[in-house]
């Protein structure tokens, strides 16, 4: 039997007074990928933002439960602690802040939360240097600060680098294949799909159909003005890839 | 939900731990300053007569100069009548002989300060010259340090002993006619340090001066004199706390670094003075004047200092590059947070042939504070060849506070080369989300980048003062975001 991961129950929240999400509800439990997909404005990088806990929204009516938990009580480090992993649409740049010192000092809290014992220098490099496979990464990568001057796609195997090592429960990729080129896309893609495991699962947001060739899920939504309009299979991807998301919207007004 | 904000917010505000006051007999002088002043300082010092001309002199000198009003700080006047120049731990004889005859009491500060004076336990390997108020109470690990030739004693203790190399040395690199705290520290100066490293030798350990205001409506005026011969190596530290008082309180000293040929002196300065509260209330007018020369070829000057503490500070330690092939260099961080204001840089004067200079400044504001980086680099027409490179780093924390730079650069010689770097950045909210959504707490993301921050300069200092540097660091701007 899978055990959900995240149960989202007529979620309704928004920024400065303006409600954005309006009654979302989704479901995600072990070993499953989900794409959420909509059009530009549709609430997607919000969902995000609310489920890593940035600051600046506020939470109306509805529930968001993790790991049989209250998520929403929970501070976004914490949050990070218990296994939710938010992979950025747009990465900042911390410069002067090392790759590695700043990679060590979260998977450190990580482990520290989770009652195992802290890394030294050695066992972590050990363990990075083998994740640092997956992405393809130069070795002088670990020690350039933080995003620094990273390109795009650089900034996004960084992300999942991260996402490699922290190696969270539930995963959210906002938007991560906006700005790569196809061969980045590839690299990208497959790392995430190597960090797929039965007691783990992907929130992959994105507003093209392309990621999904790459990152195949298990259920596609379509949100819509706020709320998940339309699920379905991967099939349902390609549909929209095909016919624009106008016709989702048209009809979900119609029976609205 | 858990604001970012409310979470930085709830963090504990920042205490200034040194802020105790140790309850000890003093002999003063009554506050103000006139010629008598002058000649009981001195008399009570037991003074050459060329040393008392030399204060008189100054004195004379500070009565015609003005205030300097170019700094980018504000303060209301200062009533130099109201201060008391002269105050010195009561003691039965003339000067502790060893530390068995130093109060107990003072022993027990520098215990609560972390710096023992007994010469065991954890800083064994530095020789420490403590300052009190106005005078220096205890010279540690001297009988090691005189074994090798090495001079490290009071500066009252180094006028009775050797006034040769103090008439010789002082003033000789920063003149009493320099500038208007430089003329009052000449005039009333009471205590200091002084070292010598005599040819060719390298210091065995790092030499230390911890300076302490203690007594209300004091001001401190220590001097400090290193004079480093031929081939010598020396490195030295300075630390400096003093009690949270309501009024503020002046320390203006001096310090003077003299490098002869081949010599390298490392001046690192921890300034930790007690800053005002959060409503700016108190803390000490740090008005310094540090300057070294860089005398023979070859000799280098290094100064590093972290400026966590002071309500103003007032600083610019400089070197003069006489010397053909010297080099002189400077690595600052500067915090100002509440109402604390800086006005910190350096000079280097650039007169002989392939003299290379080195400027690192990292300012940080947070709240209200005010950061100004002020630096003059001056390629005198001799100076062929001179190169310098400077870089001037702001971070800003926060709405209200300020960063300035002012950089002068004067160059008369064409085939000198200077670079001039800076950059203004500010610790976002979206930086600290990043951190928190990876697990790491508010407080510690900003530490974090802060410390990557001053990373350049950190590097610099002695190993065990660059952790305390850090954890200073922490403790300044703790709840300084949000």
């Amino acid at each position: 039997m899978k055990q959900p991961i995240l149960e989202i129950t007529n979620l309704r929240a928004g920024v400065e007074g303006k409600e954005i999400l309006k009654g979302l509800n989704l479901r995600i439990s072990e070993g499953e990928v989900h794409a959420v997909m909509g059009p530009n404005g549709s609430g997607k990088s919000t969902l995000a933002s609310i489920l890593a806990g940035r600051d600046g929204y506020t939470i109306t009516d509805g529930q968001i439960v993790y790991g049989g938990v209250d998520l929403v009580e929970m501070s976004p480090e914490v949050r990070a602690r218990e296994g939710v992993f938010l992979a950025f649409q747009y990465p900042v740049e911390i410069p002067g802040v090392n790759t590695t010192y700043f990679l060590k000092a979260a998977l450190n809290e990580v482990r520290k939360h989770n009652g195992l014992s802290e890394l030294d220098a050695m066992e972590f490099l050990t363990l990075v240097k083998e994740k640092m496979k997956i992405l393809h990464l130069p070795e002088d990568f670990l020690k350039r600060p933080v995003n620094a001057g990273f390109s795009g796609g650089e900034k996004k195997r960084n992300e999942i680098f991260q996402m490699a090592v922290l190696d969270p429960k539930l995963a959210i990729l906002d938007e991560t294949d906006s700005g790569l080129d196809i061969d980045a896309l590839k690299v990208v893609s497959a790392g995430v799909n190597k960090l797929k495991r039965a007691d783990n699962a992907q929130l992959v947001i994105t507003h093209y159909q392309r990621l999904l060739d790459y990152i195949v899920p298990d259920f596609v939504h379509v949100l819509s003005n706020g709320r998940i309009v339309r699920s379905g299979g991967k099939e349902l991807a390609l549909e929209l890839e095909e016919r624009g998301y106008d016709w989702i919207v048209k009809e979900d007004l119609q029976t609205a | 939900m858990t604001t970012a904000t409310e979470t930085i917010e709830g963090f504990v505000k920042n205490e200034y731990k040194y802020g105790f006051i140790t309850d000890l007999e003093s002999e003063s002088t009554p506050p103000g300053l006139n010629e008598d002043i002058i000649r009981f300082i001195s008399e009570k010092k037991g003074e050459p007569e060329f040393l008392l001309e030399w204060r008189l002199k100054a004195y004379r000198y500070w009565l015609k100069m003005v205030e300097p009003q170019w700094p980018q700080v504000k303060y209301p006047k200062i009533d130099f009548q109201k201060i008391v120049y002269y105050s010195a731990p009561k003691k039965k004889t003339d000067g502790p002989k060893s530390l068995d005859e130093v109060d107990p009491k003072l022993l027990e500060t520098y215990e609560k300060l972390g710096i023992p004076l007994r010469e065991r336990g954890r800083l064994a390997g530095v020789a420490v010259d403590a300052v009190f108020d106005s005078v220096s109470v205890a010279t540690t690990f001297k009988g090691t340090l005189a074994a090798k030739g090495v001079i490290f004693c009071s500066f009252s203790e180094a006028v009775r002993e050797h006034p040769e190399l103090i008439r010789k040395y002082l003033g000789s690199v920063v003149p009493y006619t320099d500038n208007f705290y430089a003329a009052l520290n000449s005039a009333v100066f009471s205590d200091g340090s002084f070292c010598f490293i005599p040819k060719g030798v390298r210091c065995p350990m790092e030499l230390s001066t911890y300076f302490r205001i203690n007594a209300a409506n004091t001001g401190q005026f220590e001097r400090t004199l290193i004079v480093a011969e031929d081939n010598s190596h020396v490195s030295y530290l300075e630390g400096c706390t003093a009690p949270m008082r309501d009024e503020n309180q002046l320390h203006a000293a001096v310090v003077e670094l003299v490098a002869l040929e081949g010599a390298e002196i490392k001046y690192s300065t921890v300034q930790n003075w007690y800053p005002g509260d959060e409503q700016g209330r108190g803390g000490i007018y740090n008005f310094v004047t540090k300057r070294g020369l860089c005398k023979g070829r070859k000799s280098k000057i290094s100064w590093t200092q972290v400026e966590t503490g002071s309500a103003i500070t007032w600083k610019y330690p400089s070197v003069v590059l006489q010397g053909d092939d010297s080099t002189g260099e400077f690595y600052s961080v500067a915090v100002t947070n509440n109402f604390q204001q800086a006005d910190t840089g350096t000079k280097m004067v650039h007169i002989g042939k392939n003299t290379r200079s080195t400027i690192i400044s990292k300012g940080i504001s947070a709240k209200n504070g005010q950061n100004s980086y002020r630096g003059q680099v001056k390629i005198q027409k001799s100076a062929v060849g001179a190169r310098n490179f400077s870089q001037c780093d702001s971070l800003l924390i926060g709405n209200r506070c300020g960063a300035h730079t002012f950089p002068y650069i004067e160059v008369k010689n064409a085939t000198a080369s200077v670079e001039h770097e800076a950059t203004t950045s500010k610790i976002g909210e979206d930086q600290i989300f990043y951190c928190n959504s990876r697990g790491i707490e508010t407080q510690d993301a900003v530490n974090m980048i802060v410390n990557g921050f001053c990373k350049e300069v950190f590097k610099e200092l002695p190993m065990e003062f660059a952790v305390e540097a850090q954890k200073l660091l922490g403790v300044s701007l703790e709840g300084s975001v949000g």
